[in-house]
């Protein structure tokens, strides 16, 4: 059971990836000049609108977290509108953030804004998938021994490694080598994105290697 | 010394003397921009379009004057460009340093040739030149030049003196320094009404002086260096380095017009063509290159190109001479370069003496000639510009050794300190004995790597900020990036600290199983208060950002505005609100420390102190801003109360030098705060009042074990040290030793504002929240993280104040060059001239490390605050030996402390590492 739901975790983060690498290689087929650093911008809202609808799209088929009580229509309704809501509130509290930490204030709103969406389809989204509207649920799971699943732990992994990945695309940006990619959010996004991508395949191998020491407690 | 020319021919390093006499005339900082005259321009900048004559001079007798760009050689400070001036050779940097102790030029310089050939030599103005060129003035005026504020008194002194000295003709070569133009930079910066009144005077300055003028003088209108945006200079940028210099005489100078764009010629160029001009050799060490146009003269081409030859290869002969006997003492040069240039030399002087020859014999034609004639002088060029990118380049050299030396020196000096901490912290009597053996401290280290190799797990996080810290300053984008390297690292260790937290549940109420079982966890309460926290430190860090100084590699940086001194503000209206906002500031933060110590139960009492505290703070704060208003307003706008301003710009400052040191006395004096009652029979019924509310219960819960381990050990030290004992009851005492740190903190926070300029005070205010907010935040999350031992700080606390620190060290408007540092703080309270060195240096070291000293005299809080904060929350009975009690547990931590300086010092000393390897990179590029 076990064994078999990781392969189906390492399948669906697997497809992910390859979301992500087709959001690089695919759009230049159809529009001339795109590429990842010079249209970035471009790229960054594909990225995220690929990766949210491919995430939704896997939660709908995988459905990890099952739940048992059939829910009305318009119960449904009023949760993904707070979904949404939720989802926009961590895009401002990222944007909010980013700039406390040095981004510039006034210049570049959309490149922050749009790297905030960004980050914010990575860590939010997925956990609004996985876990809902349910902040109570977020704070258990993003805490030590708080993952009742694999699918959670996953979660923990990719988002931790999505934050770090930013964290660290900060370091290249004052070095003078005077590469495009230096330019901001470039850095920023590209290493939100290599670590998301990282976490997405560290976290079956992860849980797999330590799935001895991992006993999830039943809900 | 000077070679002894006299005896070689004539002819081999002498020029025939072209004129008699010279008017030097150094306008200090005068900037390209501010002698090129533009007709076209309308929107008129204040220092734009100002020296009309010069441009009328140029074009109504183009072959009598020209302008040229003078490029300085960095550093740009004006002993350094002196120096330049007058031996033609290359400064090193560790000359900037005694820029305030300027010694007599040991080597040949222009001036002793002068002398030494018998002319008289005139000199007024700054009276660096006192220092430089002792005894060896004719006549010489000098006029105090150190104090920055001063526009007019050097100017004045010389405009006094110029025309009767030039009109008496006792005088073969005259130097006019002027000081006004830097000091206006300095003062109110070049973009100023003040800077267009200074410029429309040097102008008419040089109006009257060209009247005055004979045909057989030469004059000449040099800037020593240029100045930034902002006034200063000492740097390489290109607004420093870019001077203007002008040549006139009234009898034609140069065989052509002047071309489109003026041609730029580095400083050390005008030596010799002085030297040669003038008819005397020229000095020793230089390795500039002549000007070759103002040597065509009047007759025609061949003629002219043959002098110029001449003049070429007596420069190519001194500068060889003075490369072979350096390289002979030094070998600093490479010898290939030094081969290569020899062959050079040798070739070209062969050249030379067949070419006399077939001149003489008439051989040649002159198409011919002449293009020999020009190739040999690109020769003598080539061979002039290379030895002297040759000389800049070994002058400006790294010690890699030494550089290797004193890193090693501080990583030994930084582990010894990690070492002494974690044994300090360990056990007293094994670091004792670690001290009489230090030869054992090999073995220990080794010892406790094994045994602490699993404490350092624990230690990753705050470590690897560190370890980012220190790695970054091996690199030379994030020394200049520093300024934000350090705030961003600081908001990653809070955030990264919450987070740690939050992922050990620390912050969650634990809860039964069953709501477990349910996947719900609640948080505490203090959570939104650590949270807030935790907001109003990014914010601080975030604006703390706007107060930033600017680097010369990162040209598009504007500095900030609030940089700059109130009187540089030309709104009346803004500049009134700046200031009431800054005084508004000072008196808040007074009413915010008495406020904190009342709170705490300190002011009670009548000592010296608390009176201090209670009427010496508002005297302070009134001082400081009579001073800041006697400083911001403009200098010609009091009239009649001239004198009286002097008279207040030295007071006021005195005045707060005197009540902070007072205040700092009485501390060291007697620094309890708190109100003492003595209470001999009545001990222990004493109960220290109700302080504040009880934040939780969950906090309370925390707090007894520590009360009743304290009130054992107080109980236990009592029985030791027998019962009949005078004992004394005291209110508030769980502040006694952060009040006296508050009050003294407060006291350096005044100084330090007082030497930074007006509006900088919000940066200090953010400075004091800052440090509120990290101290709470440190307490909380020591609350919350429910660590046994309460007498060490952890890393992560040290390693956030260091990062505040250095934060702050920039964000006060500072940066670890030379032009940043902020000389103007050596004026506060003082006019004149300084006697001694000390008292500028020590003023301006003040500013510079205002941060550092701040957050290392804090220090102590970090382990005192906790403390502090328990209070409130604890209605307790307070043994009365409590202070006796915690000066003993203190004293025994005295090894942390110092631990905590260690990596102050580390990181202070890691920056002037920084500084120093970058400025030699600077002369590099």
């Amino acid at each position: 059971m076990k064994e078999a739901e990781i392969r189906r975790l390492f399948a669906a983060n697997l497809l992910c990836v390859f979301s992500i690498i087709l959001t690089a290689v695919v759009p230049p087929f159809f529009w001339d000049g795109f590429t990842v650093l010079g249209t970035h911008l471009a790229w960054l809202c594909i990225c995220s609108v690929c990766v949210s609808t491919l995430n939704i799209i896997l939660h709908l088929v995988l459905k990890p977290n099952l739940s048992p009580k059939r829910s009305s229509f318009a119960h449904k309704i009023s949760r993904f509108l707070k979904c949404c809501i939720y989802f926009f509130m961590s895009c401002i509290l990222f944007h909010a953030i980013i700039v406390l930490y040095g981004a510039p204030l006034i210049e570049s709103v959309t490149e922050t804004f749009l790297f905030a969406v960004l980050l914010s389809t990575f860590t939010t989204l997925q956990c609004l998938c996985m876990l809902g509207p349910n902040i109570q649920a977020w704070i258990r799971v993003f805490s030590k021994n708080g993952a009742t699943s694999i699918w959670e732990s996953s979660l923990q992994i990719t988002t931790m490694c999505s934050i770090l990945g930013a964290w660290f695309g900060a370091f290249p940006i004052p070095l003078d080598w005077d590469r495009p990619w230096q330019v901001w959010p470039i850095s920023c996004s590209l290493g939100a994105t290599f670590g998301y991508m990282a976490g997405l395949i560290i976290a079956p191998l992860w849980i797999h290697w330590n799935r001895k020491q991992l006993t999830y407690k039943s809900r | 010394p000077p070679w002894e020319r006299q005896s070689l021919p004539p002819g081999s390093c002498w020029a025939p003397q072209r004129f008699s006499k010279a008017v030097l005339v150094i306008i200090d900082a005068l900037r390209f921009e501010f002698a090129r005259f533009n007709p076209a321009n309308a929107s008129l900048l204040p220092y734009e379009n100002k020296l009309s004559f010069l441009h009328h001079l140029a074009t109504s007798q183009p072959r009598h004057a020209r302008l040229y760009r003078f490029r300085a050689d960095p550093p740009t400070a004006t002993m350094q460009r002196i120096k330049g001036l007058t031996t033609g050779s290359l400064p090193t940097f560790i000359d900037v340093g005694s820029n305030f102790a300027t010694y007599a030029i040991q080597e040949d310089n222009l001036l002793a040739q002068l002398v030494q050939n018998g002319r008289r030599v005139v000199f007024m103005g700054d009276d660096t030149w006192e220092g430089l060129f002792p005894k060896k003035f004719f006549r010489s005026y000098f006029f105090p030049s150190f104090n920055v504020k001063d526009l007019h008194t050097v100017d004045d002194g010389i405009l006094q003196h110029l025309y009767p000295t030039v009109d008496s003709g006792e005088w073969d070569v005259l130097i006019a320094h002027f000081l006004g133009v830097d000091h206006c930079g300095h003062k109110h910066g070049p973009d100023h009404p003040e800077m267009a009144k200074k410029l429309t005077q040097m102008n008419e300055m040089l109006r009257s002086l060209v009247d005055h003028l004979g045909n057989d003088t030469l004059l000449l209108v040099a800037g020593d260096h240029g100045m930034t945006e902002t006034g200063d200079h000492g740097g390489d940028s290109e607004k420093e380095v870019n001077a203007a210099l002008f040549v006139y005489s009234k009898t034609p100078l140069f065989g052509t017009g002047p071309p489109e764009e003026p041609e730029a010629v580095p400083q050390v160029n005008l030596v010799p063509t002085v030297a040669l001009l003038l008819g005397v050799p020229i000095p020793y060490s230089n390795i500039g290159e002549v000007m070759a146009e103002l040597f065509s003269g009047d007759g025609d081409t061949v003629s002219a190109a043959l002098q110029q030859l001449s003049v070429y290869h007596i420069n190519a002969k001194q500068v060889d001479r003075f490369l072979h006997s350096y390289s002979l003492v030094a070998q600093a040069l490479p010898a290939e370069q030094l081969q290569r240039l020899q062959e050079l030399f040798s070739s070209a002087v062969e050249e030379h003496t067949q070419l006399l020859a077939q001149v003489q014999g008439a051989t040649l034609v002159p198409p011919e000639l002449e293009s020999r004639l020009g190739s040999l002088i690109s020769r003598f060029q080539l061979y002039l510009r290379e030895a002297r990118a040759v000389c800049t380049q070994s002058w400006a050299r790294f010690h890699p050794l030494r550089m290797v030396g004193g890193c090693s020196l501080i990583a030994a000096s930084c582990l010894l300190c990690y070492v002494a901490s974690e044994l300090a912290a360990s056990s007293d009597s094994f670091y004792r004995s670690c001290l009489l053996y230090p030869l054992l401290w090999g073995l220990v280290v080794a010892g406790l790597l094994r045994q602490r190799l699993r404490a350092w797990l624990g230690l990753a996080f705050p470590m690897g900020i560190l370890l980012f810290r220190c790695g970054a300053m091996f690199s030379d984008s994030f020394v200049v990036a520093e300024a934000r390297v350090a705030p961003f690292l600081l908001v990653s260790l809070v955030m990264l600290l919450v987070g740690k937290l939050h992922w050990d549940g620390r912050l969650t109420v634990p809860e039964g199983p069953k709501q477990q079982l349910l996947g719900f966890s609640s948080y505490r309460r203090e959570i939104w208060y650590l949270l807030c926290l935790v907001a109003v430190l990014l914010v601080c860090v975030r604006l703390s950002g706007f107060f930033h100084q600017c680097r010369e590699e990162i040209p598009q940086c504007r500095p900030s505005l609030f940089l700059s001194p109130l009187a540089s503000l030309r709104n009346t209206r803004a500049k009134n609100l700046f200031y009431l906002l800054c005084v508004a500031l000072l008196a808040g933060l007074v009413y915010a420390v008495r406020s904190w110590l009342r709170h705490y139960g300190n002011l009670n009492s009548s000592d010296p102190l608390v009176l201090f505290v209670r009427w010496g703070f508002p005297l302070v704060v009134l001082c400081i801003a009579c001073y800041w208003a006697v400083a911001s307003s403009a200098d010609d706008s009091l009239g009649k109360l001239q004198e009286l301003v002097q008279v207040a710009v030295v007071a006021f400052p005195w005045a707060v030098y005197g009540l902070a040191s007072v205040g700092l006395l009485l501390l060291l004096c007697n620094p309890m705060t708190v109100f003492a009652k003595d209470t001999r029979e009545s001990a222990g019924s004493i109960v220290t009042p109700y302080l504040g509310v009880p934040s939780s219960e969950v906090d309370f819960l925390h707090v007894i074990p520590q009360i009743y381990k304290r009130m054992q050990e107080s109980q236990k030290s009592r029985l030791e040290r027998g019962s009949c004992r005078a004992t004394v009851a005291a209110y508030g005492l769980g502040s006694v030793y952060s009040a006296a740190l508050v009050i003294a903190l407060t006291l350096l926070g005044f100084l330090l504002m007082l030497l930074h300029s007006e509006r900088l005070s919000f940066a200090f205010l953010l400075l004091f929240l800052e440090a509120f907010v990290l101290l709470h935040i440190h307490t909380h999350a020591r609350g919350l993280a429910g660590d046994a031992e309460p007498f060490s700080v952890p890393w992560y606390a040290v390693i956030s104040w260091l990062l505040a620190a250095s934060q702050f060290f920039y964000s006060t408007g500072h940066q670890p060059i030379f032009p940043a540092i902020h000389w103007n703080a050596a004026f506060v309270g003082f006019h004149l001239d300084h006697s001694t060195n000390l008292l500028p240096a020590a003023l301006v070291g003040a500013n510079t490390f205002s941060s550092h000293i701040l957050f290392a005299v804090s220090c102590p809080l970090l382990l005192l605050w906790p403390f502090v904060c328990e209070m409130p929350s604890s209605q307790k009975r307070k043994p009365k030996k409590e202070p006796r009690e915690e000066l003993q547990e203190v004293e025994e931590h005295m090894m942390e402390m110092r631990l905590r300086e260690s990596p102050e010092k580390f990181s202070t000393a890691l920056l002037q590492l920084g500084l120093k390897y970058l400025f030699v990179l600077g002369t590099q590029v």
